[in-house]
């Protein structure tokens, strides 16, 4: 892990290794030097940033517009609520659980719509999303509660002597499974199977015509996505301890769509850069409430024409791909 | 190869029957019936509209056919997914190029070889020596592929910043490194100069001495065609009109007329 983080810095992740480990030690430090409140700003800031991740891969690595995204972070909020409420399943053991959940209802919905292209998929995910909020809110077979959602969530735990239940606690179990998300796709960014996702985004007949299993590699995208939402689905609910269809509307699928064009499409730094821009902007405009939204407009009109591709677009190029026997390199030309 | 009973002593390594594609009230091609022997050069040519490249999408999965049977090394592929047909041994260029512009040279080639990579989510995740040798194959594959095209310099640079011929180049390279059997190109000299035309042909007949391949092509420059070809099959209106050697098609009335055209006939005396 730690050679893999210094690979990491070396390769511009970070700018330089130093940088990185900067960066790391002030995350450490952050929650014991500032208040309560302000650990918990830096908690959502972590949320948004899973959920970004979550939908980045199948919005920017592989380009389908997915819209409906809220509706796979709810059911992962939902699986762990009620499994955790009705059956008293730990919290922690539900995470995996909430992930699969989340998994399942994407390999089943998506399965049918995937051939859809472009503005197509964005409406049916639209309705998807809206779907699984109106549905919390009819109560089926009574499990979630209707418009009041369902309350009393423990604190995580395994079911033994260690339970999450202080801010810091929460602090760091999230940035602690953002970074292992963030080290699983770098890995999947520089296989195989990132590049089948890019291929898909630069060009679908192509890709197929280049031996890519387009359909395979679009549902996986959206199975992995809807896990890490499930994920995050967790956490969030024991954190609230309650869960509500309000909190998984089509603005929260709005929000991950801005986290991940503003950070720029497919770019792991970029997801950090929106989601700390979608979480921390609220707090920094608390004191002029009345013109917050009108403010994030214009911030967001601005970066989309000034930097269309994002604040921090992926690079492509000798960075990704040191060569394979380096001396030799220009012998051939 | 030119004359059919030497043909005929190779293999038969693609063969369609009664091939039709229909779209709405029109016959895009119709009863279409071919034969392309292995290690050799085989065009396809004929006015716009012919059903050309018709054929091709059906042949490479883009397109199912209404009717009729695509049979490739003895195995029926009517039908199946382009990325099927790949893993079997047919790789395609389009006519008007389709690279992953904003991804490197290099990366657009390393998708030929990933219908041979085998290792799948998990082993990626936990980087198993499998996985790792995988990509070193990829990689290495694409490097000797990029060398072959003579591009290796251009390796790390974004497919839409690079020449169009060289763009030409890094598609034909992309579909060799699905390590084909059955090469089928689109076209490959439109767009191209004269000198980057004679290269382009230099470089499908060193192909197909080197390695053992088979080429089938669709082509309107004249000269790449008779130049190149060792069989030539015409199509007009969905059908195919004639076939034979390039010098038997050269002569063929029925191909002059329908396509070739007497002025165009005497410019290539010239």
């Amino acid at each position: 892990m730690i050679q893999e983080a210094k690979r990491m810095g070396r390769e511009g992740f970070f700018g330089s290794q130093s940088l990185f480990f900067a960066t790391l030690t002030l995350f450490i430090m952050y929650p014991f030097v500032v208040s309560d409140y302000y650990i918990d700003v830096a908690f959502f800031f972590g949320i948004y940033a899973l959920l970004g991740l979550s939908l980045n891969i199948v919005l920017g690595e592989v380009g389908l517009f997915d819209l409906g995204h809220a509706g796979f972070y709810a059911i992962g909020a939902y699986t762990t609520a009620i499994l955790n409420t009705k059956f008293g399943i730990p919290v922690l053991i539900l995470l995996p659980i909430s992930a699969a959940a989340a998994a399942l209802f994407a390999y089943v919905v998506c399965s049918p719509i995937i051939h859809l292209r472009g503005d197509y998929l964005c409406i049916v995910t639209i309705g998807m999303g809206e779907i699984v909020r109106i549905a919390l809110i009819n109560n089926p077979f009574d499990l979630t509660g209707g418009p009041n959602g369902v309350y009393g969530i423990d604190f995580p735990s395994f079911g033994g002597p260690f339970v999450i239940d202080s801010s810091i606690e929460y602090y760091f179990l999230i940035w602690i499974v953002v970074a292992l998300s963030i080290y699983g796709l770098i890995r999947l960014q520089k296989s195989h199977i990132g590049r089948a996702w890019n291929y898909i985004r630069e060009d679908e007949v192509a890709a197929g015509a280049s031996g890519i299993d387009v359909r395979y590699y679009k549902l996986l995208a959206f199975v992995l996505g809807a896990a890490l939402a499930g994920v995050a689905g967790n956490i969030y609910a024991s954190k609230l301890m309650c869960v509500s269809p309000e909190s998984f509307t089509f603005w929260e699928s709005c929000l991950m769509f801005c986290i991940v064009l503003i950070g720029g499409m497919g770019s792991i730094p970029g997801v950090l850069i929106g989601a700390a821009f979608i979480s921390l902007f609220p707090e920094i405009f608390r004191p002029f409430a009345m013109y917050r939204m009108l403010i994030f407009g214009t911030v967001m009109i601005l970066l989309m024409m000034f930097r269309p591709g994002g604040a921090w677009p992926r690079k492509r190029g000798a960075a990704e791909h040191p060569p394979l026997h380096p001396g030799k390199e220009g012998i051939d030309g | 190869m030119a004359d059919s009973a030497l043909r005929s002593s190779h293999p038969v390594v693609l063969e369609t029957q009664n091939l039709t594609k229909m779209f709405g009230g029109l016959t895009a091609v119709n009863a279409f019936d071919a034969q392309v022997h292995r290690g050799e050069i085989c065009s396809i040519i004929g006015p716009n509209g012919a059903g050309k490249t018709t054929v091709f999408n059906a042949v490479t999965g883009i397109y199912t056919p209404e009717k009729g049977r695509i049979v490739f090394n003895g195995n029926d592929i009517t039908g199946h997914k382009p990325h099927h047909i790949v893993a079997a041994g047919i790789a395609r260029t389009f006519q008007n190029i389709r690279l992953f512009p904003t991804m490197t040279c290099m990366e657009n080639i390393m998708a030929g070889h990933h219908c041979r990579i085998s290792s799948g989510l998990w082993g990626t995740l936990f980087r198993s020596s499998g996985q790792k040798r995988e990509e070193e194959e990829t990689r290495s594959i694409a490097e000797s592929r990029i060398r072959q095209v003579r591009l290796w310099d251009y390796r790390h640079e974004l497919a839409r910043n690079i020449a169009y011929g060289s763009q030409r180049m890094v598609e034909i390279a992309r579909a060799l490194a699905t390590d084909p059997t059955l090469l089928v190109l689109d076209e490959p000299s439109s767009g191209l100069n004269p000198r980057e035309t004679e290269e382009l042909m230099e470089f499908l007949t060193g192909l197909i001495k080197e390695e053992d391949i088979t080429i089938l092509l669709i082509e309107h420059d004249m000269n790449v065609v008779m130049g190149i070809s060792d069989w030539v099959i015409v199509m007009d209106e969905g059908r195919k009109i004639a076939e034979g050697g390039p010098d038997q098609i050269y002569h063929n009335p029925r191909v002059i007329e329908a396509y070739l055209g007497s002025d165009d006939r005497q410019a290539h005396q010239e």
